[in-house]
């Protein structure tokens, strides 16, 4: 009986809760009860464990000279940080990082958006469409760098030899230090860019189809309606994309690491593989760690910088 | 055909809107324009779907002709040996258990600790809230990459290294989750939950019999990202696991084309094979994944 009076309470007499005994009838905002944390604890446990805990222990390993391999552990201060703000090979490994995703983030975006244009009014192939351009998305890495890389063999590969049925003689694609990065871009846009698409095709959907059928009868043409109508009010999609674009491309590492191994010559060797390198090749975790920080600075950095300017665009 | 698309039928219907029906059929069927604009589709599709056509075509081959050159899409003489010996082999299968199992693991687990998180967030307060929720969302702009290092050692100390709970626990945590299902708790009106909570159920109850069902589009789109993320996840099971009968199938086809040499049908034959679980789960969950990401509001 009690449940029945009290469940509508908190609304106008907050000054009655204390009594109340805690969570089953009244679940509304009350300052005093802990039902939620416990709904917030499982989840409070696994991040404090695996995110923040190795967080934490990260940022104490860049002042040691901790080994993976095991041995004595001492204190060495700011070392790590100095080798790692002045090792040429660091700055090389984020430049390649920094290429990469400026060579992959306008295509990323534009190649999707001209895919979900083509889906949008092609309607009758919708299904061929969105398997075709959806699909390499849900292919693990390895199977599209054997994929890829089986097309890309310079000897043997699909490209090379259909260009050589017209008496051209292709690149080296992968293993030539001016044609790797951009090889690698293409493989990985083919791969990805299913994920822009999606968001592309959802957001064209939530297009009110009265603003197209109102622009038909005033007589405008495909091309008028895409661009007054369609490419404006994917505005706030595409700066959405693009910022999740940006990030994702700036944590690139596995496609590449399995189709050059960083070659040729380290030219398109990642931050994370570096990272990797040191850390579980060169088993030096501080120095791989204090590596990861600096990374991690420059990665929240920008996310911040993208979130400003997107939520800008927004309001 | 499956025409995922829902929207589709709002304007073919359209008995309401008098004024554009007499216009439709001035438009022929089959204009210049539209025409062109399906052949630059199928075109672009074709294309794009090449790779994977590449791929079985050469490993269908008989190895001598994998190398013939010019390359030829079509093979003289198909055959399925390089399936049968890649399979006779034995590890692939492993591998797909392996991240069959590591993969069930890290989906339900993330969905229930971020469901009870959201729900947890969304519909009480409680003392340290705000900054409980803040210390989660700023996780989101922590890069899993480069956690590599400490969560290592972090598995080594708990002996978790080389098992599946080793590679599932720490991609369980995906704050971003929680802020997404947050966002989507939110916009169910209390209203739903009144009339339960009247008739005595608790907040348990209340979860799961309204929220839950009100949030199936979310669910399943989370669900499947989860589930492709965690399939597909490379870098964190390639640390974490060295005994090659414990390696997930992206990590033992990295390592497994070394043995092939130059048996390129072979390659090809264990590529496909690798790609086709996923493959059949987007065909079989097509709809849900469009429709999901656009009912999540993912989109913007």
């Amino acid at each position: 009986m009690t449940q029945n009076t009290q469940a509508p309470a908190p609304r106008t007499a907050p000054g009655s809760a204390p009594a109340a005994p805690r969570g089953l009838v009244d679940v509304r905002r009350r300052p005093s009860s802990w039902t939620g944390l416990w709904f917030v604890l499982p989840f409070l446990a696994f991040y404090a464990v695996f995110l923040l805990w190795p967080a934490i222990v990260g940022f104490g390993y860049t002042f040691t000279d901790r080994s993976l391999a095991g041995g004595d552990v001492s204190f060495i201060g700011l070392d790590n940080w100095s080798e790692t703000l002045t090792d040429s090979d660091m700055y090389d490994s984020l430049w390649n990082t920094l290429w990469f995703t400026v060579l992959s983030v306008p295509l990323m975006v534009v190649l999707a958006l001209g895919m979900a244009l083509l889906t949008d009014h092609a309607r009758r192939l919708g299904w061929f469409l969105r398997l075709s351009f959806f699909a390499p998305f849900v292919l693990p890495v390895t199977v599209m760098t054997l994929i890829w890389g089986w097309m890309y063999n310079p000897s043997l590969g699909l490209f090379n030899g259909t260009l050589s049925r017209f008496g051209i003689e292709g690149p080296e694609w992968l293993f030539s230090e001016d044609t790797a990065m951009f090889s690698v871009v293409a493989a990985t846009a083919w791969w990805q860019v299913g994920f822009n698409y999606l968001l592309y095709l959802a957001a064209m959907q939530s297009i009110p189809k009265d603003v197209y059928e109102a622009a038909a009868i005033d007589g405008a043409g495909v091309w008028q309606r895409i661009g007054r109508i369609t490419l404006p009010m994917l505005a706030r999609t595409t700066a959405l994309i693009a910022v999740l674009q940006l990030i994702g491309s700036l944590r690139v590492f596995e496609q590449i690491y399995l189709m050059t191994m960083g070659g040729p010559n380290f030219a398109t060797r990642t931050v994370i593989q570096y990272i990797y390198d040191s850390g579980f090749v060169g088993l030096r975790i501080g120095l791989a760690s204090s590596m990861a920080y600096v990374f991690m600075v420059l990665i929240i950095a920008a996310s911040i910088a993208q979130f400003r300017l997107f939520s800008r665009k927004e309001g | 055909m499956a025409t995922s698309t829902p929207p589709a039928p709002r304007t073919a219907q359209g008995p309401a809107t008098t004024a554009p029906r007499p216009a439709a059929p001035r438009r022929r069927r089959w204009s210049v324009g539209s025409v062109a604009l399906y052949t630059v589709a199928s075109l672009a599709a074709i294309v794009w779907f090449a790779p994977l056509l590449w791929a079985f075509a050469t490993s269908v081959k008989p190895e001598g002709e994998t190398t013939v050159m010019p390359p030829t899409w079509l093979p003289d003489n198909a055959t399925f040996e390089a399936y049968t010996s890649v399979l006779g082999r034995g590890d692939i299968l492993r591998w797909t258990m392996n991240s069959l199992i590591t993969t069930v693991i890290v989906t339900v687990l993330t969905l229930v600790l971020c469901v009870l998180a959201a729900y947890g967030f969304s519909r009480f307060d409680f003392r340290g809230r705000p900054g409980l929720f803040a210390l989660i969302i700023g996780g989101i702009l922590i890069p899993p990459q480069t956690l590599i290092v400490p969560q290592f050692v972090l598995m080594t100390q708990l002996g978790m290294v080389d098992t599946y709970w080793g590679v599932a626990l720490p991609q369980v945590v995906a704050p971003v989750f929680v802020f997404i299902l947050k966002r989507f708790f939110d916009a169910i009106p209390r209203d739903y939950e009144d009339a339960a909570r009247l008739d005595g159920a608790g907040p348990v109850r209340v979860l799961w019999s309204v929220i839950l069902p009100l949030s199936r589009p979310i669910l399943t789109a989370v669900g499947i990202f989860t589930f492709i993320g965690a399939w597909n996840n490379f870098l964190w099971p390639f640390i974490v696991v060295n005994d090659p009968e414990m390696m997930t199938l992206p990590v033992g086809l990295g390592t497994a084309v070394g043995q092939y040499g130059i048996q390129y049908a072979q390659v090809m034959a264990s590529a496909v094979l690798g790609a086709l679980p996923l493959l059949v789960v987007f065909l079989l969950f097509q709809r849900h994944i469009v429709t999901g990401v656009a009912g999540a509001g993912i989109k913007g």
